[in-house]
């Protein structure tokens, strides 16, 4: 296997689009291709993420469809359907066919255009990610599952409801403080109080509105190459070290949702190959989904303890400055949720933390970054390990 | 090997007032709702049963914002039967302004089922199963 990096990085603002996801896609690609400072007609191969094109827009064969709005004809071009985890997905695809030396350069990364579709259109459409014959016709909605996930875990626990309601608000607070002062978040430019949080309208009780990612349109990329090609493109090429991915089927299969078995088996290995432990991750984007998913995957992620993780919220590990800062991209819930440009989006932030370009929400010192990418009933979990190639 | 428990049947078996479900010979283990392989031991080696219909609430939700198709506010659950699997349903015949975790968690009850009205998306008519719980 060789070393594998990332060259370059590009996302579009995410929230409410005026473009389709193919144009998305290619203005993320573009943006990706001259930061990376290589000619498009480098590329090889084109992997891209999507979870719903076919109902949001009608539009299928995604990942062709963008490589040729971006003058690619002719170059193998797939995607990846993972709900939730696609464009991880294409991004590990990437990573995996050029560490074997089968390719040199590839786009890879993600697109969405939820805001096509209403509320309840959405709300059926993102519950194709659960078991369709055994669950979907019970109404579970992606926000029921993790309200039943916070319940089990305040019984587990054995603590309050509101006193998880209370970790849950302040995940919320801090996803939207720095989501605030992220220009390419659905929220910039708006910080959301305490108040405001625990006012808002219950969707599936327990989680009320800011317990819940928004719908959003987006899309994502990142140029993919090995390490001795990055190295001339970039001084600053960001090493992909271990990437992992595991499945589950129907919610109900997995019993206790509290600890999620496929997470913890594909972020071992992850940390295997990277020959890593979770303390030695300086920063993470986690799929804080719904508020209680963000304290569940920390302790999935072997971060904390399981029980711990909402101490933890509470203690302020997971902020600025605490013990593994999660999500200062200001995460799903306040940058936005395109589903399939998700993981791409995660490994962008990522790699602007690696090199120093966050601004007000540079995490200091980091030297390995995490992405966290869960799609469906858990049925797809997928994770990325990266540090300095420098 | 055939399939021994499709999804048809299974729903089938449900408007035909059965509640089905599949127990290993290997490890005795019940795997609802059915798959090809035992949930416990991956044998093909299961046959059909008939469940008892007792279980218990584990978890729930009240949704007020409903998927196309649904009339909020409706009560899901995870349901841990005697058996043991855990089967997702509709807690029904309970009202939702009640659906508390003191009231609702750890509850005893009977499995029924509900008819589902097709949808565009749905490849056919369907059905989820609902809970009662006991008095
Ligand atoms: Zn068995």
């Amino acid at each position: 296997m060789r070393e594998v990096a990332i060259a370059g990085v590009g996302m579009t603002k995410f929230g409410v689009s005026e473009i389709t996801q193919v144009e998305m896609f290619a203005e993320a690609a573009m943006d990706a291709i001259a930061a990376s400072n290589i000619k498009p007609e480098a590329i090889q191969a084109v992997y891209v993420g999507n979870a719903d094109g076919n109902v949001e827009e009608g539009q299928a064969v995604m990942a062709p469809m963008c490589a040729s709005e971006i003058g690619l004809k002719g170059l193998p071009a797939t995607s990846f359907q993972a709900a939730c985890s696609s464009g991880t997905l294409a991004i590990i695809n990437a990573f995996v066919w050029v560490s074997l030396g089968l390719y040199d350069v590839v786009l890879a990364g993600g697109t969405e255009r939820q805001r096509t579709m209403s509320t309840p259109l959405a709300t059926r459409v993102m519950g194709f990610g659960v078991h369709a014959k055994y669950e979907t016709p019970t109404g579970l909605s992606f926000p029921g599952i993790f309200a039943m996930m916070a319940h089990l875990y305040a019984r587990k626990y054995n603590l309050p409801l509101s006193e998880l309601k209370e970790a849950m608000a302040r995940v919320s607070f801090k996803a939207h403080k720095w989501g605030s002062i992220n220009p390419k978040a659905q929220f910039f430019g708006k910080e959301v109080t305490m108040e405001k949080i625990y006012a808002s309208d219950m969707v599936a009780s327990p989680l009320q509105v800011y317990d819940c990612c928004p719908i959003s349109d987006g899309g994502a990329a990142v140029v993919v190459a090995s390490m001795d090609v990055a190295r001339k493109l970039t001084d600053k090429p960001v090493q992909i070290i271990g990437v992992g991915q595991g499945s589950s089927g129907a919610v109900c299969s997995q019993k206790d949702i509290t600890r999620i078995p496929a997470r913890e088996l594909s972020s071992q290995r992850a940390y295997k190959m990277a020959g890593l432990k979770p303390s030695d991750i300086d920063v993470c984007e986690l799929h804080d989904c719904f508020t209680i998913a963000e304290i569940v995957a920390s302790e999935g992620l072997g971060f904390f303890k399981p029980g711990d993780g909402y101490k933890a919220v509470m203690r302020g590990d997971t902020d600025m400055g605490g013990k593994i800062p999660i999500n200062m991209s200001g995460g799903i819930k306040a940058k936005g949720h395109p589903v399939g440009a998700t993981g791409a989006a995660q490994v962008y932030e990522i790699v602007n933390q690696l090199r120093g370009e966050c601004g007000a929400r540079q995490v200091e010192g980091v030297k390995v970054g995490m992405t966290d990418t869960m799609g469906g009933s858990f049925a797809s979990i997928a994770h990325i390990i990266m540090r300095r190639g420098w | 090997m055939k399939y021994v428990l499709t999804a048809d049947k299974y729903a089938d078996a449900l408007r035909g007032g059965k509640f089905l479900g599949l127990k290993c010979h290997q490890c005795g283990g019940y795997t609802v709702p059915p798959q090809k392989v035992c949930s416990g031991c991956r044998s093909e080696d299961m046959e059909v049963v008939e469940l008892s219909r007792n279980g218990e609430v584990r978890s729930f939700t009240v949704i007020y914002t409903p998927a196309e198709g649904f009339q909020p506010p409706y009560i899901v659950g995870l349901i841990e039967l005697e058996e043991g699997p855990w089967v997702t349903a509709n807690i029904i015949e309970y009202a939702p302004e009640k659906a508390t975790m003191e009231e609702l968690m750890g509850r005893k009850g009977r499995i029924d089922y509900q008819e589902v009205p097709a949808d565009m998306f749905s490849g056919g008519p369907r059905i989820a199963l609902a809970f009662k719980v006991a008095d």
